[in-house]
């Protein structure tokens, strides 16, 4: 719905003397003020914007410890319990970035399976969804190389195992890994390099979250309906609407964040990372953060060799893999229909999905033994039949439900359905067409 | 182009060719220090060998050497350590390849290849697992061994992998006796 015309009209001389000059609070004004949002978005929506002020978070906590941080393998450790323990206010500030990463992924992984749901994805919007999978990746590389920073036993041999990932490659994989670490081993050029990538990436996917809200301000949002705005009366002001709803949504997000800050501080992390990183002995159970779970338990699924791809190739393929299905989501789906609203089996699969993406999470945190091993096995194979058999298949054998004509419809049609619900909150008066 | 006509190919052709040419050239030799930087330093590749001394290693005694920051073990192993290893047949093996760097890449993995001619007693053995990297116990397993905690993978007295997800031996580095009692490694 942005046709281009701005509204804007500077009010004061200063106002048009800028506006003349570099029109910067005319896009400020278009993109959050008049920018017309659907008036049926739900709280499911408010994550984007969660997710803005976590990388503003975490930036601003991050360069604030970079400025008592040492990164060499000698003295990081103790940098970290310096600041925890010398620092004004650095064990806060510690904690919130720390925890803030967790929340990071809590916030995109909602924002994920909302797009997921809704079939955000679809024509016109694949660009939009892309941008989004290279933000998770960047986020990934960025949490990775935070995790190591403490140097810890679990940073150390997390580094380990994951940058291990590389010598799976044939030919030229110890190459890689040789050229990833700066030696032979997780070592003190690792822990430089790493330090120095951890800082930049975050303004690196600062730019790419520019690109992501700018691909999303030229398709507009999709909405809980997944029909596209059709005409005035669908869409309400972006403020104080959405922003309203936004801010709430932050602020009930935020309380949680606050109770792991202050109650829980430690509760996603590892014990095991504040014992000083030993390169001569591996804790009993090395497990990532909780966010890579789902793809760790993916990649020790795979104890079997596959022709000539090694079964620790064949785990790395696997991982990788399982990230590349996000980026071809837009194509995989071959529904006409957006929304798992009026799509029921695709609404159970998705479900399916969520339970299937919660269980390879949990066995991810366990031994890989046992039957632990088998079930993995299971719960990888449903993961990637989700996306390479249901999405195909259910677009072409299932039978949508009746779409309403409008946003406007869906939204009057459900609030004369609902009991009691208060007519003028948002039926807002308006004329079909 | 302009509409009188000039011969093929002529100046401005040469010029487009040959400034692409060095824009692709540049860019390269442009990029390389910034990947050659990540390579291992000549500090780091300094440290690529090390002197062991080995005298106080009586039979069923080990050491663990750091060597480009990884454990070395060097142990000299009993009697019944050398027959269990020399008694496994190759067809039992998982990987069948000696990982030797001091052998030919195919050579077969018999106790012997495992070790240095007339030293058979000796392993010198970089300890980490073939899997994904953590260290392995000592004399654990239900091979006399090697075993690794964090996937349960376990090498017999030769390091060679028996059972579990590794997929190779784990690996015996360039190295050799300079002296009776002195090892070098790397």
């Amino acid at each position: 719905m942005s046709e281009g015309h701005s509204t804007y009209t500077p009010k004061t001389g200063l106002g048009r003397w800028f506006d003349a000059r570099m029109p910067l609070p005319r896009l400020v004004y278009d993109s959050f003020v008049a920018y017309p949002v659907p008036r049926n978005l739900n709280y499911a929506w408010t994550f984007g914007g969660i997710l803005s002020i976590m990388l503003v978070a975490q930036i601003l906590t991050g360069i604030v410890l970079a400025m008592h941080y040492t990164a060499d393998t000698n003295l990081a450790f103790g940098s970290v319990e310096k600041i925890m323990r010398d620092v004004n206010s650095g064990w806060l500030l510690r904690y919130m970035h720390s925890n803030g990463a967790s929340f990071f992924f809590v916030a995109v992984y909602i924002h994920i399976f909302r797009g997921l749901y809704y079939g955000s994805y679809k024509a016109p919007r694949e660009l939009l969804w892309i941008l989004g999978c290279i933000i998770y990746l960047l986020m990934m590389a960025t949490g990775f190389m935070g995790y190591v920073l403490p140097w810890g036993q679990m940073s150390f041999w997390g580094a380990t195992v994951i940058t291990g990932f590389f010598s799976a490659i044939p030919l030229v994989g110890d190459w890689i890994q040789q050229l990833l670490l700066g030696g032979f081993a997780v070592d003190n050029p690792t822990l430089n390099r790493f330090f120095a990538l951890h800082y930049l990436l975050p303004f690196m996917i600062a730019g790419v979250v520019v690109l992501h809200i700018w691909a999303l301000h030229v398709v507009g949002q999709s909405n809980p309906t997944g029909i596209e705005v059709k005409s005035k009366t669908d869409t309400v002001a972006f403020t104080p609407y959405a922003t309203i709803k936004d801010a709430f949504g932050m602020i009930v997000f935020l309380f949680f964040f606050a109770y792991f800050v202050f109650y829980l501080p430690n509760y996603l992390g590892h014990p095991d990372n504040y014992i000083v990183a030993n390169p001569l002995k591996t804790p009993a159970h090395i497990v990532p953060e909780w966010y890579f779970l789902p793809f760790y338990a993916i990649l020790r699924a795979i104890t079997f060799n596959v022709g000539p791809i090694n079964s620790k190739l064949g785990g790395v393929l696997c991982m990788f893999g399982a990230i590349v299905m996000l980026f071809l989501v837009p194509w995989l789906d071959t529904s006409k229909v957006r929304s798992a609203v009026y799509r029921p089996w695709y609404k159970l699969f998705f479900w399916l999905f969520v339970a299937d993406a919660i269980l390879l999470g949990w066995l991810g945190s366990q031994p890989a033994e046992g039957s632990y091993v088998f079930m993995a096995q299971m719960a990888t194979l449903f993961y990637f039949a989700f996306f390479l058999i249901a999405l195909p298949v259910l677009g072409l054998i299932e039978t949508p439900r009746r779409l309403p004509n409008s946003i406007t419809e869906a939204v009057l049609e459900k609030n004369k359905g609902g009991s009691g619900h208060p007519a003028g909150a948002t039926a807002a008066p308006e004329t079909k067409g | 182009m302009s509409a009188t006509d000039t011969q093929d190919p002529n100046r401005r052709d040469f010029l487009y060719v040959a400034t692409g040419m060095a824009a692709v050239v540049g860019a390269g030799a442009f990029a390389w220090p910034f990947i050659d930087q990540m390579r291992p330093d000549a500090s780091t590749l300094a440290l690529a060998s090390v002197e062991v001394d080995v005298a106080s290693l009586t039979p069923g005694m080990s050491l663990i050497v750091k060597w480009r920051g990884k454990p070395v073990v060097v142990r000299n192993r009993t009697e019944q350590e050398m027959k269990d290893g020399e008694a496994v047949k190759l067809a039992d093996l998982k990987d069948p390849i000696a990982r030797n760097a001091n052998l030919p890449a195919d050579a077969p993995a018999t106790d012997a290849n495992r070790t240095t001619p007339g030293k058979e007693a000796w392993m010198v053995m970089v300890q980490v697992c073939t899997h994904l990297g953590c260290i392995p116990l000592g004399q654990e397993g239900d091979f006399g061994g090697w075993f690794c905690p964090c996937h349960g993978s376990v090498y017999d007295t030769a390091g060679r992998i028996r059972k579990g997800p590794a997929p190779e031996n784990m690996a015996v580095p360039v190295f050799k006796f300079i002296s009776d009692t002195k090892i070098l490694i790397g």
